[in-house]
């Protein structure tokens, strides 16, 4: 080696060790991720975005019950030193955590002690446009995680020790692509959906090869020329048709088929895209080999209120008139609580019924279409109010299914109602695309209102909502898990407490105040006979915004939550 | 609950079939293997620049001697002269531009300015020395996130207009160099100076301050 090649070679290390720094790492003895560990997870686990598959959000882990859990107490924290939101599970695969940060951070603990092994710490690009500055998590496969970046990347990183093994460029950032989502891993592929609805972009599902980060197929959320469903666009309003697919799917490992949820149609208002705007606002059936879509079920048409229907529906057997169905269950932005029926070749409409109010719609007709009241459909030059808000009855924030209690539990907003006044705004690449003024976008208090976050509780087999627990000054803005100790757990609100209640009755049971709001998801995995809850507090992005806008309303709520995100670990008290 | 009607339809006991479409892959792909390239690690440190788009200079800050264009409406792309800002705002729009060669520096989005004219005895010292008779700019990328600083309107927290990002509703009072006066930004907007020449505004300085988002770390 010459003395050139020797300098060059030790300022490549150096540069490396900018963006992947070892503490005290690497984690020895890991277990590497297999197809069948991922299908059949370990109870002591969380590998998945929602533990499992199915996205049901529940442990089976019955350490910490109804009786035990005022017992809870932090057992370690750890500060991220990033402020925004938090919105990553913490990702446990037998002693090893991983946990990722806005500014496309990945932080590998120990996840007994919280001892870091190492961090890796995306380099962003000066001129990035965060919209959302977040990310939810990584995934997991043999020896290696997945990280899905806002610049628009997905890196593959050595799990023992951050180092990075290969980085794809997915699509370009300067035009408003971008990921913020935990890649989904099935049989060795990492598939991920951009995010961009509000830029005008094309939706799109796309996966690479674990090992080597190479495409193997893209599937368009927008149907293309000769593609089905591309007659329900009119011209190239279909190019930027929006659909983004930010939220990662849920996978039917016996059919061999994914369920991805489709976002909003772009811009805004419908007038600017007439026809229905498949598969925006869907749910998607797809083959995991392929990307080939095997079937959809469209949750509302013509989309105008910025609500995508990104949270992949929940595979839930249920008892319903005396058959079980094979079922996907979705509490909608649209405010619907959607119960369909999976089969091999299609989504059948099953049952749908408001689960917050809503003037948007009339009802639902036969076929499963919500038939829509003109009079609170955006338009152009003219203001039109709606309720829910934009951020919908629930927004991505997931629900979670008890096999317990049969209970969905589902995060919802209620007394929100937006609006704002559309109009036709030339795209500009990378720049914001909305068809209204940003400025414009409203969140109003229905008069009266007594309470907004509502954790509510539904039997989907009958549509009967069994308890509802009402949030008097919050919104509730997080995600919810349900353990088999017969308890769930949310964050969510403006107080920074971590709560959980009783699943079968509502009963809060206990409740502890943290360092910040808290938008994540709630895990529980277990080591060497404890059971652990685990949560990243760290407020920001979307929570923010209705804070905001809460503050404005004059209804002595105060715009100011602090940000910065610190993980909790929490067993009961020895 | 709803107080409003919402009738629900009981479904049929079949559906209508469901079409098929058959995914195209778009080969776009860049995908760097480590060992290719041992500078994986740092991939999107620095961004390459879009080669065969931009032409040279487009892309480089503010430069001192630069002229301002409008980089949105109507009259996008021409000269502003201090006639074009009105007092009190809105702010506008504006690329520099570079007056020997014509290059617009819109190649990044870093370098757009707001630009706003406000009474001189509303500004801070500091302030008002980098202004032309009450006129001042910054830049208009917001120090939180990155995103865009689009809105004039009354600050959130005061009686004041202010501008304000609506990403994430930071608000900077330009009056006392953009400060931070409400939300998640963590500094003050980058100011540029500016002066006179023969009637048009041109740019007297570099950027003050950085110019972007804040990543920690």
């Amino acid at each position: 080696m010459t003395r050139k090649q020797w300098l060059l070679s030790g300022f490549v290390a150096f540069t490396c060790l900018a963006s992947s720094a070892a503490v005290s790492g690497p984690i020895e003895n890991y277990s590497p991720v297999t197809a069948q560990r991922l299908e059949n997870p370990e109870p002591n686990n969380w590998m998945l975005y929602r533990r499992t598959y199915d996205g049901q959000g529940y442990s089976p882990l019955d350490q910490i019950n109804t009786s035990n859990v005022k017992n809870l107490t932090p057992v370690w924290t750890f500060a991220t030193g990033v402020v925004e939101g938090h919105q990553a599970p913490p990702i446990v695969n037998n002693g090893a955590m991983f946990v990722t940060t806005p500014m496309g951070q990945v932080i590998a603990l120990n996840a007994k002690t919280g001892d870091e092994y190492w961090r890796y710490k995306r380099q962003l690009p000066d001129d990035l446009f965060q919209l959302h500055p977040t990310n939810r998590g990584v995934g997991l496969w043999e020896d290696k995680l997945y990280l899905a970046t806002t610049d628009d990347h997905v890196v593959a990183l050595d799990a023992k020790t951050g180092k990075v093994l290969w980085d794809t460029k997915v699509q370009d950032y300067r035009k408003g692509q971008y990921l913020t989502l935990m890649p989904l891993i099935v049989d060795g592929k990492v598939i991920v959906g951009g995010s961009g609805g509000e830029f005008g972009v094309r939706g799109y599902i796309v996966a690479y090869d674990a090992k080597d980060g190479k495409e193997l197929w893209r599937t368009y959320t927008i149907p293309g020329e000769g593609e089905p469903g591309h007659d329900t666009w009119q011209g190239d309003d279909w190019k930027n048709g929006g659909g983004s697919a930010w939220m990662t799917g849920n996978y039917d490992k016996e059919t061999k088929t994914i369920y991805w949820g489709v976002g909003n149609a772009a811009p805004w208002p419908g007038e600017t895209h007439p026809g229905d705007n498949l598969y925006t606002a869907s749910v998607l059936a797809l083959d995991p080999e392929t990307g080939k879509i095997k079937a959809y079920h469209q949750y509302h048409q013509n989309d105008s209120w910025d609500w995508d229907e990104v949270e992949a529906p929940m595979l839930i057997d249920l008892q319903r008139n005396g058959r079980t169905i094979k079922s996907l269950v979705h509490p909608g932005r649209d405010a619907i609580f959607w119960v369909l029926e999976r089969t091999p070749t299609k989504i059948n409409y099953v049952a749908g019924w408001p689960f917050v109010f809503t003037d948007v719609w009339k009802g639902i007709d036969e076929t499963g279409k919500p038939i829509v009241d003109p009079a609170h459909k955006p338009v152009i030059g003219k203001r039109v109010e709606f309720c829910p808000s934009l951020w919908g009855g629930k927004d991505w924030p997931s629900a979670a299914y008890s096999q317990r209690t049969g209970l969905v539990y589902v995060p919802a907003n209620e007394n929100f109602c937006g609006g704002f006044t559309g109009e036709k705004v030339p795209l500009k690449p990378g720049e914001l695309w909305l068809g209204t003024k940003p400025e414009d976008i409203g969140l109003k208090v229905k008069p009266g209102a007594d309470h907004f976050g509502e954790l509510q509780a539904w039997d989907p087999a009958t549509g009967k909502k069994v308890w509802q627990h009402n949030f008097p000054k919050s919104q509730l803005f997080g995600s919810v898990t349900a353990t088999a100790g017969d308890l769930v757990f949310v964050g969510g609100t403006n107080d920074r407490n971590f709560r959980a209640f009783h699943a079968k009755t509502g009963e809060l049971l206990w409740e502890q105040k943290t360092n910040s709001g808290i938008v994540g998801m709630p895990v529980s995995y277990e080591i060497d006979g404890t059971q652990y809850i685990a949560i990243q507090s760290g407020w920001g992005v979307d929570a923010q915004r209705i804070q905001d806008a809460l503050a404005t309303n004059n209804i002595g709520i105060e715009a100011n939550v602090p940000q910065g995100g610190v993980v909790w670990v929490f067993a009961l008290k020895k | 609950m709803s107080s409003a009607p919402f009738n629900v339809h009981p479904s049929p006991s079949d559906n209508i079939a469901e079409p098929e479409a058959d995914a195209g892959i778009e080969q776009t792909r860049r995908t760097l293997l480590l060992g290719a390239l041992a500078t994986t690690a740092c991939l999107g440190c620095s961004p390459p620049a879009r080669a065969g788009e931009d032409p040279p200079g487009s892309d480089e800050r503010p430069q001192k001697g630069d002229v301002l264009v409008f980089s949105e409406g109507d009259q996008e792309g021409k000269l502003i002269s201090a006639a074009d800002v009105k007092a009190g705002g809105p702010p506008l729009h504006a690329w520099p531009k570079d007056p020997n060669t014509s290059v617009v520096r819109s190649a990044s989005r870093l370098n757009e300015i707001l630009i706003i004219k406000l009474d001189p005895a509303d500004l801070d010292e500091k302030t008002r020395a980098r202004a032309v008779d009450g006129i001042i700019a910054y830049s208009a990328i917001c120090s939180h996130a990155g995103c865009p600083v689009t809105a004039w309107v009354k600050s959130d927290v005061g009686d004041k207009e202010v501008f304000k990002c609506m990403c994430h509703n930071s608000e900077f009072d330009p009056r006392a160099g953009a400060q931070v006066v409400f939300g998640p930004a963590p500094r003050r907007l980058a100011a540029l100076p500016l002066a006179l020449a023969d009637g048009s505004l041109t740019v007297a300085g570099n950027f003050m301050g950085k110019v972007g988002g804040t990543q920690p770390g």
